[in-house]
């Protein structure tokens, strides 16, 4: 099983970098959140996955997932939602009031 | 366990909150502002002592006891550090005013407080993924700031900023993961100590490499072309803000990581570190030199720092690392302080580029002369502040017989010199351009702030002595981590 998610997050990290890499500042996006999933993939299966057992105090002692992982996920999730909420109105702002949505607009550093 | 150690964190976000809701009052902002600031620098200078006389101190959080908990740790790297940042917010408050025009409504003051919040976190945790976490408070606080007033330009700089910055956040993730599954602690005395009794192999090395490129992007070390450009979008306050503190989180992160954790391998580890020192500060001077507009002689000004601090912590002897943090602690101030005289500049000429603004000792002779002693201090001249910093990172460099890298230092402090003086007489000497009442501003809000730097960065010269004996303690525990392990994991609660 671990084998698999580790081949799962990989194909999510290659299929993000091929979207941030296109021109088009909306796949730019996509990629950055599967980019991101892939991450919170590969944390949750790098500390192991199912074992059986819950992780209570007195219980069997390798019986359980380490559940830490679990709690690091959890907080960069809402850290990337957030984001993602963030770059989704800027990104919106942007083509609104400039007609941007595309990054070969964002070359050069001239005002105006 | 202290709990003065929460206070930096925790005083600017409570002050920052209560902001919020004042957001039709500016001024009462400000000034509430302000007042936080004074009282959480006072508790820094509290802190600074009480870590000088009684050693490292840490603080559980919750009450979890060291490796399963949240700790906050304040050595003496991270107590002087929150303290220069503290001075820099008030400095960067105290210029807010004027220089923010119409911005003020927009949040300015509660961002700019919710920021140095996640500065200081960053400073002070001792877990490795809460240092995510203040980094994320930090940089989310510095998008909003870089969008307000949402001119066209900063939102084009901004998207490039906010995608760069959620990248090489996935990849601190990504690095974090790989160090847990291979050690299983987070917490950084912790790993220090697991990866020292492991012994640093190659897949160990590997992820430090990457946690080195996380941090490179983050203080603009080699990978830094994303910064000239969001650094020279927002209002001045929100720059010099972003100068002084944003890059020098990331060359913090350098700085413990590579003294605490990563520091079996330094053939690769700070061979790396001096390659991209060298290659920044080479590109960051020819850049300086190149641009004829002040914000971007001023942001490429950013890049040549952060190269010598580099420089300074690969060298990695007890030499060099006194440079670095001195440096590190004058550079934090000196940015600050450039930065805001700068936006002053720029805020009466109308105008950043060079060859349109002349003459401006004619109105604002204080400014002027201010400029001057910041443009010394930043090339490091002695007495001021760089010189202690920069002579002995370079007295570091020759130790260890990085004759090259110390020659690039010796160019590039030349020409980061050049970039500045060119600053200096194309926009004080000459011929007044503008009369008398036509400026676009006064300038004069830059004065109280300019002067309270100016004499501090004065201080920090002359006082080098004084100075350092606060440093050595820093350098003592970057030297033998043993200190920091012990204070963390055996305190007696």
């Amino acid at each position: 099983m671990e084998t698999f998610m580790v081949i799962i997050s990989g194909c999510l990290f290659g299929i993000g970098t091929y979207n941030l890499l296109s021109k088009n500042l909306l796949r730019i996006i996509f990629g950055t959140g599967l980019f991101t999933h892939a991450s919170h993939l590969m944390v949750l299966t790098l500390a192991g996955l199912k074992k059986g057992a819950a992780p209570l105090i007195g219980g069997e002692e390798a019986g359980y997932t380490d559940p830490l992982p679990q709690a690091l996920i959890l907080t960069s999730i809402v850290i990337n939602f957030a984001l993602t909420a963030f770059i989704l109105v800027l990104g919106y702002r942007a083509y609104v009031d400039t007609g941007f949505e595309n990054v070969k607009q964002l070359k050069g550093y001239d005002h105006e | 366990m202290n709990n003065l150690l929460v206070l930096p964190v925790v005083i600017p976000l409570v002050t920052g909150m209560i902001l919020i809701f004042l957001q039709r009052r500016p001024r009462l902002q400000r000034g509430l502002g302000i007042a936080g600031v004074i009282l959480s620098l006072s508790l820094a200078g509290y802190l600074v002592r009480t870590v000088h006389e009684r050693g490292i101190q840490t603080l559980n959080i919750g009450g979890w006891p060291a490796p399963f908990g949240i700790t906050l740790v304040a050595d003496m790297l991270s107590a002087l550090l929150v303290f220069a940042a503290f001075i820099v917010a008030l400095a960067c408050l105290m210029f807010a005013g004027p220089a923010a025009g119409k911005h003020e409504r927009y949040y300015l003051y509660p961002l700019m407080l919710i920021l140095v919040c996640g500065v200081n976190g960053s400073f002070l945790t001792g877990d490795i993924f809460n240092l995510f976490v203040f980094f994320e408070v930090m940089l989310i606080a510095s998008y909003v700031l870089l969008t307000l007033g949402s001119k066209r330009e900063q939102l084009r700089q901004s998207i490039k900023y906010v995608l760069i910055n959620m990248i090489s956040s996935t990849l601190f993730v990504v690095a974090v993961a790989y160090l847990y599954a291979i050690a299983g602690t987070l917490n950084m005395a912790h790993l220090s100590e697991r990866v020292a009794e492991a012994g640093q192999d190659g897949l160990l090395t590997t992820v430090s490499l990457l946690f080195l490129a996380v941090f490179g992007i983050k203080a603009a070390l080699l990978l830094f072309f994303w910064l000239p450009g969001p650094y020279s979008a927002p209002p001045a306050v929100v720059t010099a803000l972003f100068a002084a503190l944003l890059t020098k989180v990331g060359i913090y992160a350098i700085l413990r990581v590579f003294t605490l954790i990563f520091y079996h391998q330094p053939q690769i580890t700070h061979t790396a570190l001096m390659v991209m020192g060298a290659f920044s500060m080479v590109l960051g001077a020819l850049g300086a030199a190149f641009h004829w507009r002040i914000r971007k002689i001023l942001a490429y000004n950013v890049i040549i720092s952060a190269g010598f601090i580099a420089f300074g912590i690969g060298a990695s002897s007890a030499v060099s690392l006194t440079g670095a943090l001195y440096y590190l602690l004058h550079d934090i101030i000196a940015k600050a302080w450039i930065f805001i005289l700068g936006g002053a500049v720029i805020g009466i000429a109308g105008t950043d580029r060079l060859k349109e603004i002349k003459g401006l000792i004619h109105y604002r002779p204080a400014l002027g002369w201010m400029f001057l002693l910041a443009v010394l201090a930043v090339a490091g001249v002695p007495p001021l502040s760089g010189f202690p910093g920069k002579m002995l990172i370079l007295k570091g460099g020759i130790e260890r017989e990085l004759y090259l890298l110390t020659a690039i230092g010796l160019a590039v402090s030349l020409i980061a010199l050049y970039s500045l003086m060119k600053v200096f007489i194309h926009s004080f000497w000459g011929e007044a351009l503008l009369n008398e009442g036509e400026q676009h501003d006064t300038g004069k809000g830059a004065l109280l702030p300019g002067a309270m730097l100016s004499a501090l960065a004065v201080g920090l010269g002359i006082g080098a002595e004084w100075v350092l004996a606060y440093i050595e303690p820093a350098v003592e525990t970057m030297m033998n981590p043993r200190i920091y392990i012990d204070a963390v994991l055996r305190a007696e609660n």
